[in-house]
């Protein structure tokens, strides 16, 4: 798996892409020759099979909704510039190197609260209702606690964020909850690394 | 016939120790050193061997009469003896000869002088040659297999244990220089040419009783397979004595090996190791191994000069080399002692690992320096040539050991591939495989230690895969209990030798050193973790870091390097320091070890609470973030384990495991989706749509919060370690049971533990599920589900 200098030209709109995203040439660079590598039957996209074929995501407790994440609602492929634009979420904030500045960059702290948010909400209503918030914590903890255990946990979370009484939590209370979380520290991964 | 010939062997050995026994019993005591009445004069001693030579004419050795000046001389200094010699100048050669403990060395010591006991050595020796000799060619002739591996085995055990049993029990301070220890015998110069270090050596005479031992139970093992592959009649010898045969040649092994108990536990310790974490963690704990034990040896050796330099009247005489030599000897953590303290502790996988990886690690860089700078004591001048010589020693010797290991770890895996027909012999393959590789590796000096766990590391994936359940399950037991057994032996014979000793005090030098150990090493762990923390993933906590240093435990390995210092006015200062440092680490550390980390834990509760929602979005967004990078490919890092994967896949499994278990590895790879998804489906909730909303008291909010910290951490890497003393069989029932009868403060925390453990055995009896099919054992219930398995559902809204 040599580095090719020259599949950066085979990669359609290069370049909106790196001022969308705010990615560098070489990160792009790596992520084609990753995405390349994930995709097996070598169509241009991936699918589910592709995701799962990961052995760690396999592991990981909410890994079917991260894998989810990337295909947006109805679509069953995942191409480069989704896979791409999915991926511009997790960079540092301090390294904004968008020009566009007309539409809010991928990775400012707000857009990475929102994925945090529809990993929870799956059904896309804009709110964690209950049952969405159980299911999370039966994923993160289903083996070492006990039913009682769990719904008390999601009884306290609601109560502590829930302001407007609605029984559920709306993106705003999500992000106030979160405030004094440090999310672009929490959210952010090294791609050059 | 060949039993008769056997027996015969044996009366005559019985007849001669007879005969000599009652000559030595008519010789005045006065002028002779008696070591079991071996010693004869030779007039006498000649006269016995024409008499039995009348009886036993066919066991007379070809070429006796007067002996040449043999070949394989050593020439064995007599300045250095390790028991001060009477002056009756004919008994100075029997005591070296017989007193050198594990590695005795038959070969004449002194050319001139032959005395009798020399001779009856010699004697012994050949005959024993010659009778092998003459059985292995019946062999070869006759063409009854079994039958005659019977005797054949036999004989081996009888010249193991007679010989064994033949040799005085060592003193005890010549015991420790066999304690597995790499360095050389005494006495015997470590550089060949003293004014260069030399990088490879060889040195056969050191290990070489247990050696033969080894490699003659070897063959006679590697006999019996062959023959029974070849398909010849293996229903004469019924289970039963196939059994006692088993039994018997672990007897004789462990006659053999009782002079090197430490491999065994790190043989233990190699085989269950986690290999995926060990890998994960590799470059941490290469640096904590190497650079902290540096920065320990160095800190300590000079800090300890500086501590000399300070009481000149009763620390005067001790060198600036000295002071480096001892550093390098008390910085080693032992991992004997570390093991035997963190299986009482509940930590986590990453950290016990961390802690043992480097333990086991840094006994290259340890054993290295320390030859290193004894070799400096012994030269005349040190030379910047020199320093460098020893840094490529430092390699050599590690990667020399992880070489030797591998080889002989793939040789091993091969040879189980080969085993079903006989398997009750798969275990002892295990177990003589990783012996040879270790003393392979103290012969070419290079790492035994290192050897011996990547021996066990390698071997375990093929093997498991090839053998029968029932030899796992041996195996794992044997093991166990010879690891306990181990390290029950050692250290009680550390108490032991604490009390024998004479010692010298020096308040200044022990306390200093105790201080300084501690010092160095918690700064190390600090330093070292600052820089390693930016580069990895999970970060080493303040808690892990502390148990890191804190749990730094000396041990056996300290006590053996210690006696093994070249005499210098200083050196019972240094054995009594090493001793009260052992103690110290030992006792105080090992024991408030446990009461501290708890008191830390408290300690970080009280002063952040963050809220229940915080913590459940972060442990969130910590698993996605994992997931993610999972997606992107950390690069490097899953790189190469996905090419070795491939590797492994293509070639090394089609070769070293047996095609009806082939398919197994696949099951094993998906064993642990297996298990996420298995345990969504068995304990999915049905939401209630009608809730209780009442607040909740503080002592449930605690043990939501402790919950959730525990619990909640990276998936991957932060499962807590299994325990050494338990076998993961036992916990498999406890799988089904339902979690919803549990307690909630600390059994959860045990619950999860159990599960790993059960877990954990699927990934290692899964292999056998495919294979259950065609084997009688009744494999029980829940072991079936694994077939079902590798289907993996995903919902996608």
């Amino acid at each position: 798996m040599g580095s090719n200098k020259s599949t950066i030209q085979y990669i359609p709109d290069v370049k909106e892409l790196i001022e969308e995203t705010g990615f560098s040439a070489a990160h792009i660079q790596r992520l084609f020759e990753r995405f390349d590598l994930l995709d097996r039957d070598q169509m241009g996209t991936l699918r589910v099979e592709d995701f799962e074929a990961i052995p760690e995501l396999a592991m990981n407790p909410i890994g079917d909704r991260i894998i989810g994440a990337f295909f947006s609602s109805g679509k069953e492929t995942v191409d480069f510039p989704t896979f791409v634009r999915v991926l511009a979420h997790f960079q540092p904030t301090d390294s904004n190197r968008t020009k566009n500045s007309s539409q809010e960059p991928y990775n400012s702290p707000n857009r990475k609260l929102q994925f945090a948010f529809q990993l929870y909400d799956q059904d896309r209503d804009g709110k964690i209702s209950r049952a969405e918030l159980l299911q999370v914590l039966q994923e993160m903890l289903g083996m070492q606690v006990t039913d009682e255990q769990l719904q008390s946990i999601a009884e306290r979370a609601i109560q502590e964020a829930d302001l407007d009484g609605d029984d559920a939590i709306s993106f705003d209370e999500f992000k106030k909850s979160l405030e004094k979380v440090d999310i672009d520290q929490k959210m952010r991964i090294g791609f050059l690394s | 016939m060949l039993g008769e010939g056997f027996l015969r062997v044996l009366n005559y050995r019985d007849a001669k120790t007879e005969a000599v026994k009652k000559k030595s019993k008519s010789k005045s005591d006065g002028e002779k050193r008696g070591y079991g009445g071996v010693d004869v004069t030779s007039r006498t001693e000649q006269n016995d061997l024409a008499t039995l030579g009348r009886q036993y004419p066919d066991l007379q050795v070809a070429d006796s009469g007067p002996i040449p000046a043999p070949k394989c001389l050593t020439p064995h200094p007599l300045a250095s003896p390790p028991v001060p010699v009477p002056p009756s100048s004919s008994q100075e050669h029997d005591q070296g000869y017989l007193v050198m403990g594990g590695s005795v060395n038959i070969s004449v010591d002194v050319p001139e002088l032959r005395t009798n006991s020399v001779l009856n050595g010699m004697l012994e020796k050949k005959l024993e040659e010659v009778y092998m000799q003459h059985l292995t060619e019946n062999l070869a002739r006759s063409g009854c297999p079994s039958l005659l591996l019977f005797p054949l085995i036999f004989t081996c055990l009888a010249v193991v244990i007679v010989r064994c049993s033949g040799l005085t029990p060592p003193e005890p301070q010549t015991l420790p220089s066999s304690l597995g220890q790499n360095v050389s015998s005494e006495g015997v110069p470590f550089v060949d040419v003293p004014m260069a270090l030399g990088i490879f050596s060889v040195d056969y005479h050191h290990v070489q009783a247990p050696f033969e031992i080894v490699l003659w139970i070897m063959l006679a093992s590697l006999a019996k397979l062959g023959f029974h592959w070849s398909g010849r009649v293996p229903a004469v010898v019924p289970e039963s004595c196939l059994l006692i045969m088993v039994g018997l040649l672990v007897g004789g092994v462990i006659y053999g090996v009782r002079h090197s108990a430490p491999p065994t536990l790190m043989l233990d310790a190699g085989y269950f190791l986690p290999g995926r974490l060990f890998f994960e963690n590799l470059g941490t704990i290469l640096w904590y191994a190497v650079c902290g034990t540096l920065w320990n040896v160095l800190g300590i050796g000079l800090s300890l000069y500086g501590v000399c330099l300070l009481c000149p009247s009763s620390l005067g005489d001790v060198s600036l080399l000295h002071c480096l030599l001892f550093g390098s000897l008390i910085a080693a953590v032992d991992p004997v002692a570390v093991l035997s303290v963190f299986q009482e502790m509940h930590v986590n996988e990453q950290l016990h690992i961390l802690v043992f990886g480097e333990s086991l690690l840094n006994d290259a860089v340890t054993v290295v320096l320390y030859q290193l700078f004894e070799s400096f004591l012994r030269l005349p001048s040190v030379s910047g040539v020199d320093v460098l010589l020893g840094g490529c020693r430092v390699l050599v010797v590690g990667f020399g050991g992880l070489f030797i290991g591998l080889f002989f770890g793939l040789v091993a895996a091969l040879t189980s591939r080969f085993t079903p027909r006989v398997p009750v012999i798969a275990p002892l393959f295990v177990f003589l495989y990783s012996y040879l590789s270790y003393l392979t590796s103290e012969m070419l000096h290079l790492s035994g230690i290192t050897a011996i766990v990547t021996c066990a590391v390698t071997m375990k994936q093929y093997v498991e895969a090839n053998v029968s359940e029932r030899s796992n399950s041996s195996i794992q037991y044997f093991l166990k209990m010879w690891s306990s057994v181990s390290e029950t032996l050692i250290f009680i014979f550390l108490g032991v030798s604490t009390i024998q000793d004479v010692h010298m005090w020096s308040w200044a030098f022990v306390s200093a050193t105790l201080l300084l150990c501690l010092i160095w090493r918690a700064s190390g762990v600090l330093l070292l973790t600052a820089v390693v923390n930016k580069v990895r993933r999970n970060k080493v906590t303040f808690r892990d870091q502390f148990i890191i240093a804190y749990g730094g435990l000396r041990g056996a390995i300290c006590f053996s390097l210690v006696f093994l210092i070249d005499d210098f006015p200083k050196k019972r200062l240094f054995i009594t320091t090493t001793i009260i440092v052992i103690l110290f680490t030992v006792f105080v550390q090992g024991m408030t070890i446990r009461p501290l980390v708890d008191l830390l834990d408290v300690k970080r509760k009280k002063r952040a609470l963050p809220t229940v929602s915080e913590e459940i979005h972060s442990r969130l967004i910590d698993h996605l973030l994992a997931g993610i990078e999972d997606v992107v490919g950390y690069w490097g890092q899953h790189y190469w384990t996905d090419k070795f994967e491939q590797f492994n896949r293509k070639f090394l499994r089609r070769f070293l495991i047996r095609k009806s278990s082939r398919t197994a590895p696949v099951f094993c790879g998906c064993i642990r989706s297996w298990r996420e998804e298995s345990s969504r489906q068995t304990e999915r909730l049905t939401v209630p749509q009608t809730c209780s909303s009442r607040p909740l008291l503080p002592e449930e909010m605690d043990s939501i919060r402790r919950i959730l910290s525990r619990n909640l951490h990276h998936f991957n890497n932060r499962m807590p370690a299994y325990s050494r003393h338990t076998l993961h069989q036992d916990r498999s029932l406890h799988r089904h049971r339902s979690l919803r009868e549990a307690q909630v403060e600390d059994a959860e925390f045990n619950e999860l533990h159990h599960l790993r453990g059960g877990l954990r055995r699927y990934h290692t009896v899964c292999a056998v599920s495919s294979r259950s099919a065609s084997r009688d054992i009744p494999i029980p219930e829940e072991q079936t589900t694994p077939t079902h398995g590798p289907k993996k559902h995903l919902n996608l809204t």
